[in-house]
């Protein structure tokens, strides 16, 4: 019952979101701040993740299909695809929601039990409106970039392996990562990305603006949107794939 | 003027918390609202504001009944509105000018220079410093939090003003200061104010209009010239189990 309950009055809180601003102005004052908050400053977590992920996945995927049958560049299209279909995407999405799902959980939880959006909502502003429409449209405007970025990095982290170790040639690799391209992969990555960016965002925000009681109450609210978001998130992974990659 | 007429309100697990209260809060005057913890009077502020809804009875700013009003009604009601919150409730990303400018810039039409120029009017009537309102409200003290409150809750010049525990946190002679603060805007600026308190020092220093508050029942409202002659043992215990009468009885003593 809680979940049909917890869907109704998260429908509602963005029937509050989704309006026009009381002032366009106080909007656009605090979009590029959430630019800079969200996306920004997710960056250097994108870039070490990414790096990492993207060596190691070209070393694993080397060491685990030497194979006569194979050709050598198979190792940087696979490294290629999987960063494009699911790592950057799915996996850098669902690192996020811990990053900025708790950011925004706990700002927003600690605005509510601190009674700044009570004041908010007796001074007459739209409070919902204020605090949680500038997070998620700055995050979803960031996200593409976020992804193309972490798609980038995770490609020069597989090179790095040719450069630095004898595994794989760098020549094979970097015609494996042109190799079949498919450039409708990226659209996908990116829609995928986006919508995975409005769930993280906007779970979150309904966990710390429904908080309640104390400092706690923040941590298990910032918990649960971390946690509902992630399982939000690999569920409509299944859907988007399903609607754009399956004929 | 606020009028509140045979309020009702029932939680949800069937506890009856406002019984059938009906009072006049008035214009100019600092209307307090006493009672025990638990009595309900927060309650009632809330119902007042809007913050909760009512089972029955009607709340009228100056004949403005709450209950009819749409949502779109009520925040543009709120907008006349000042609250003064217990932990003073300061937006912690802006400064103290910032803070102040806030409400103008949601809602006056003033310029930029004229909305700093309002805020730091009010700013400056609350007593503080030029070199304070570049700080951030963690940056400031509890006393110094409750004046950017206060400014903030004036910036819009509103016509009711809100208090809920005022001096709750704050030391004997800040919260003096602060209840002065309080009953001079009230009159310079002849708002309606509503105070929750259980702070019989401040009662008796600036309560115009008493309201006691029993289990939900309005069983008191005077002045605090008539709170010594009443007949209530609760109002008794909670009056002399003040700091300010102990202090009176020692003295005596």
């Amino acid at each position: 019952m809680n979940i049909i309950s917890d869907t109704g009055k998260y429908f509602l809180l963005m029937r509050k979101v989704f309006v026009k601003p009381d002032r366009t102005r106080m909007f656009f004052r605090q979009f590029p701040k959430e630019l800079e908050k969200l996306g920004l400053a997710s960056l250097p977590i994108v870039i070490i993740i990414s790096v990492f992920i993207g060596a190691i996945m070209t070393m694993q995927t080397q060491l685990n299909t030497s194979n006569p049958w194979l050709p050598d560049y198979i190792t940087g299209l696979v490294t290629r695809d999987t960063l494009l279909l699911e790592f950057s995407s799915t996996i850098m999405c669902l690192i996020l929601a811990g990053k900025v799902g708790s950011n925004v959980a706990s700002e927003i939880g600690t605005m509510r039990i601190t009674e700044q959006i009570d004041a908010m909502e007796i001074m007459g502003v739209n409070s919902a409106n204020y605090l949680i429409l500038p997070k998620v449209t700055a995050f979803m405007v960031m996200m593409p970039f976020l992804v193309i970025f972490s798609i980038a990095i995770g490609l020069v982290g597989g090179y790095l392996v040719g450069v630095f170790t004898n595994i794989i040639t760098t020549g094979n690799y970097l015609i494996g990562i042109q190799y079949a391209f498919v450039p409708y992969y990226v659209l996908y990555s990116i829609i995928k990305s986006v919508c995975f960016a409005f769930i993280i965002t906007s779970v979150a925000a309904y966990y710390g603006y429904n908080a309640r009681g104390g400092a706690l109450d923040v941590g298990k609210a910032s918990t649960n949107a971390v946690v509902n978001s992630s399982i939000i998130i690999l569920f409509f992974n299944i859907v988007i794939t399903n609607l754009m990659l399956t004929k | 003027m606020i009028e509140v007429k045979n309020v009702n309100k029932t939680f949800d697990d069937g506890y009856q918390v406002l019984k059938n209260i009906s009072t006049v809060f008035e214009t100019g005057k600092t209307n307090m609202i006493i009672g025990q913890s638990g009595s309900g009077k927060s309650v009632l502020v809330k119902s007042i504001i809007g913050l909760h809804k009512i089972d029955s009875g009607r709340i009228e700013y100056d004949g403005r009944n709450l209950a009819e009003m749409r949502m779109s009604d009520i925040r543009l009601l709120r907008r006349e509105v000042g609250m003064l919150f217990q932990g003073s409730a300061l937006f912690d990303s802006l400064t103290v000018l910032e803070n102040v400018m806030y409400p103008l810039e949601m809602f006056s039409d003033k310029t930029p220079a004229e909305m700093q120029d309002r805020a730091r009017f009010c700013l400056q009537h609350v007593n503080l410093e030029e070199k304070s309102f570049g700080l951030m409200p963690s940056e400031i003290s509890g006393g110094m939090q409750k004046r950017v409150a206060i400014a903030r809750a004036i910036a819009l010049q509103p016509k009711y003003l809100f208090c809920d525990e005022p001096n709750s946190g704050l030391d004997p002679k800040t919260s003096l200061v602060i209840d002065h603060l309080i009953h001079e805007i009230t009159q310079k600026f002849d708002i309606t104010t509503i105070i929750n308190s259980h702070d019989m020092n401040s009662v008796m220093e600036i309560g115009d209009n008493i309201i006691f508050i029993e289990k939900g029942v309005k069983s008191w409202q005077g002045s605090k010239e008539d709170i010594f002659h009443v007949d209530s043992q609760s109002l008794n215990d909670l009056v002399f189990a003040s700091e300010l009468f102990k202090q009176v009885r020692r003295a005596n003593q």
